[in-house]
């Protein structure tokens, strides 16, 4: 760009070896060509420059589907949707790039029930509502008995939301069964299509109603609950759009629960922190689905309760209900 | 016949089927009854908008209660339009003639209520419309929503459509009606004047419409049966579920029709209409259907019952010998097959006697529903712990019985004004029976 708008520069040299006047008159006329040249240049080359608009600043964005693309700043413009529009293409869009998968450790479950705690805070659920339970497991008599955490197995073939009249439940491409509390009509087909028993209902006025009125809705985090209609595990996806792990996933004391993403084959253990291959896991360890038979496809794993060292406490307490 | 007897004869025929077209003591304390009946349990529905479908016993693992049941059970019942009218009467059985309007009549009420009845079961009725913005045609919600809306319109043609002619009868031949109600006929008679082309209408329509009814009703109470079959379940999972559904339809329809044809004979005086002949036919009809009911329930728990695989066995188990045994063999002995025996006989298939049955069988009918849609949530796959008492067995609450009273209240209602102001017998259809042909319209 440089040379090619300083015209004069190749012409001063001749001007050096010989000043006759047909030679100034020639360069004369060269260097007006050059000058009318290049200027011509600089005016269609500002006007270009000025129509890519570019600042320079070049900014790397991560694109819907999960591609970097490198964008100069000023070319990106905010979206002129409303919120709710955004709010909804979110929702169901989910967490681009993402296969969502969770991987439970049956053999370091020693009930201690802070996974469901933290859940119960994060989502206004009252002590009989569990988007995550932990059962009391035995498989057959001889067989010895087990904690089992039990969430939403956000199953890839899902009969949930096969039924759901209303598309208020759906799978989203990050792998989550969300359920919208401002669509669902209540008629809780899809409790009775869950084999996991992993979906619950408001049948009162939901916990602290009257505190959270007024909130704005988020259905990755399905608060603040309404009665009369269903609520589920989301595998908290508010959190990982945060880019953290799970409530459950991250109170848990004994190193249960992994998560993390299908696509990258990597888990993360919220007790430890340690990252690890999941195919490995699940390879090492023998990994299972619950009731894979159902053809529901499952995204949660299990690890057999083998080798524990502590004992199995029996403590299927009944929380009472709470008005 | 000379002129003067058709004309005798249609007096008759006129008066006996429309004298109880009148506003009388009687129709007053029973529609009072009805209606404050109606209001109190409306207002126990008013509790449940305000403080949520928790004052019901449904909880998280059993979700679906007497409401689902009593939706399935008015389903059933409407399906005995199809039976009577269209089965019957397309086959060609002449004796049905005098029955069709009692069942259309059922089936209309009963069809028409079965909608509310689903919506007293939505956690948020004020979102209703939700299904016909945002449906979605993968949920049976979809199919049971439109199959039921479709059966309903045709049933009410089915109803209307006979009834053209006898208005036209009614608003010219009979004199002592309360005169708000003339103008009310004059204009349900679309100027019927019993001219061979307006005839020739209304037969052709009437037989498209028994024709369409059939796939209608059989879609109907399918449809609610897959609203159950499409989960894996114990007790739901299963493949002879539609025709298992339908045939239990046709056994409550029936014992709803025999026991309204001996309250119409009994109150508006119909004993020459409505002879012993019908009860006798509407008898094996009944024996006939609970029969084929009876070999569904054969095959329905017989064939898990032999596997036992381990989700079947503790649902059977529980309906067998558990905590539904005693209501299971109530329903199974009691309303299906001691029903079937004294059935065989014909003194059993009397008026009286058959009405008796009828109501025991239809009591059944009602709960054997409940034993479909209950039990089986009681035992999911995996098991129901930390959870209070009062979530892992389903005990109905007294406001959710009222709430469950009233669309039987509303039958009633429906089927007491329809048969009121209008011939429980169709008087036209009548009319040609006896051999007159055309009554001169003046």
């Amino acid at each position: 760009m440089e040379d090619i708008n300083n015209p004069h520069s190749p012409n001063e040299s001749d001007n050096e070896k010989g000043s006759t006047r047909r030679n100034f008159l020639k360069n004369l006329g060269l260097a007006g060509v050059g000058v009318a040249t290049g200027a011509a240049a600089l005016y269609s080359g500002h006007i270009f420059e000025a129509k890519k608009n570019v600042s320079g600043d070049q900014r790397v964005l991560l694109t819907q589907d999960g591609k970097l693309v490198q964008v100069d700043s000023l070319e990106i413009k905010a979206l002129n949707k409303d919120k709710e529009e955004l709010h909804e293409s979110m929702w169901r869009g989910g967490i681009p790039g993402k296969r969502w998968v969770m991987v439970t450790d049956l053999s370091k479950c020693r009930n201690a029930r802070k996974c469901i705690s933290a859940c119960q805070d994060a989502h206004q659920l009252r002590p009989e509502q569990y988007h995550m339970n932990t059962l009391q497991m035995q498989d057959a008599p001889g067989t010895a008995p087990y904690n089992m955490p039990k969430n939403c197995q956000h199953c890839d073939n899902p009969p949930c939301v096969a039924v759901c009249p209303v598309d208020a439940t759906y799978k989203r491409p990050d792998g989550i069964v969300i359920i919208e509390n401002d669509r669902c009509i209540g008629c809780r087909f899809c409790m009775a299509a869950c084999p996991y028993s992993a979906r619950i209902f408001n049948w009162i006025e939901p916990k602290d109603a009257a505190i959270h009125e007024g909130q704005d809705y988020n259905a990755e985090l399905n608060v603040p609950q309404k009665m009369g209609t269903v609520s589920k595990c989301l595998f908290s996806a508010d959190r990982l759009r945060e880019g953290k792990l799970p409530y459950c996933v991250e109170a848990c004391p004994n190193g249960v629960y992994y998560f993390g993403d299908e696509n990258e084959d990597a888990v993360t253990n919220g007790t430890t922190k340690e990252t690890v291959r999941l195919s490995k896991l699940l390879r090492d360890n023998g990994g299972y689905q619950l009731m894979p038979e159902l053809g529901t496809k499952p995204r949660v794993y299990y690890l057999p309760p083998k080798n524990r060292l502590f004992p199995f406490e029996e403590s299927n307490d009944l929380t009472p209900e709470k008005a | 016949m000379t002129m003067d007897d058709n004309k005798l004869t249609f007096d008759k025929l006129t008066s006996d089927l429309t004298h109880h077209i009148r506003i009388n003591k009687g129709f007053l304390i029973w529609m009072g009854f009805l209606t404050i009946s109606l209001f109190i349990c409306l207002y126990a529905y008013t509790i449940q908008l305000r403080t949520g479908l928790g004052v019901a016993g449904i909880r998280d693992y059993v979700t679906w209660g007497m409401y689902l049941a009593n939706f399935v059970f008015f389903v059933a019942a409407s399906l005995i339009g199809m039976l009577v009218s269209a089965v019957l009467g397309l086959i060609g059985m002449k004796w049905i003639t005098p029955i069709t309007r009692i069942a259309e009549t059922i089936a209309v009420a009963f069809a028409a209520v079965a909608g509310l009845v689903i919506v007293s079961d939505m956690g948020r009725p004020e979102r209703l419309a939700y299904v016909f913005i945002y449906g979605r045609p993968q949920s049976p919600i979809l199919w049971d929503v439109t199959v039921i809306t479709t059966y309903f319109v045709l049933s009410l043609l089915l109803l209307f459509l006979p009834l053209i002619a006898d208005m036209a009868i009614i608003h010219r031949k009979v004199d002592n009606l309360p005169s708000w109600l003339k103008p009310v006929y004059k204009s349900l008679s679309l100027n019927f004047t019993d001219n061979p082309q307006q005839n020739k209408i209304i037969n052709r329509s009437i037989r498209i419409l028994l024709i369409l009814l059939i796939p209608a009703a059989l879609s109907i109470h399918t449809v609610t049966s897959w609203l159950f079959a499409v989960t894996s379940r114990a007790g739901w999972d299963s493949t002879v579920f539609g025709p298992y559904f339908v045939s239990g339809a046709f056994v409550a329809g029936s014992a709803a029709v025999i026991i309204a044809m001996f309250f119409f004979r009994k109150n508006y005086k119909l004993q020459d209409y409505l002879t012993d002949v019908h009860f006798n036919n509407m008898g094996k009809v009944l024996a006939t259907v609970s029969l084929v009911y009876l070999y569904f329930n054969i095959n329905e728990f017989l064939v898990p019952g032999y596997k036992l695989k381990r989700a079947d066995a503790v649902h059977l188990q529980e309906l067998f010998a558990g905590k539904d045994a005693i209501l299971f063999w109530l329903i199974q002995v009691g309303g299906l097959l001691l029903p079937i025996l004294f059935m065989l006989f014909r003194r059993f298939r009397k008026p009286l006697p058959i009405m008796l049955i009828s109501v025991a069988v239809l009591i059944a009918a009602w709960f054997k529903r409940y034993l479909i849609v209950v039990p089986t949530q009681e035992h999911p796959f995996l098991p129901i712990q930390h959870v209070p008492q009062n979530f892992m067995h389903y005990s109905p609450t007294l406001i959710e019985t009222l709430i469950t009273i009233a669309p039987f209240i509303m039958v009633l209602i429906i089927i007491t004004l329809i048969s009121k102001f209008f011939p429980v017998i169709p008087l036209h259809d009548k009319k040609k029976k006896k051999g007159i042909d055309h009554i001169k319209f003046d």
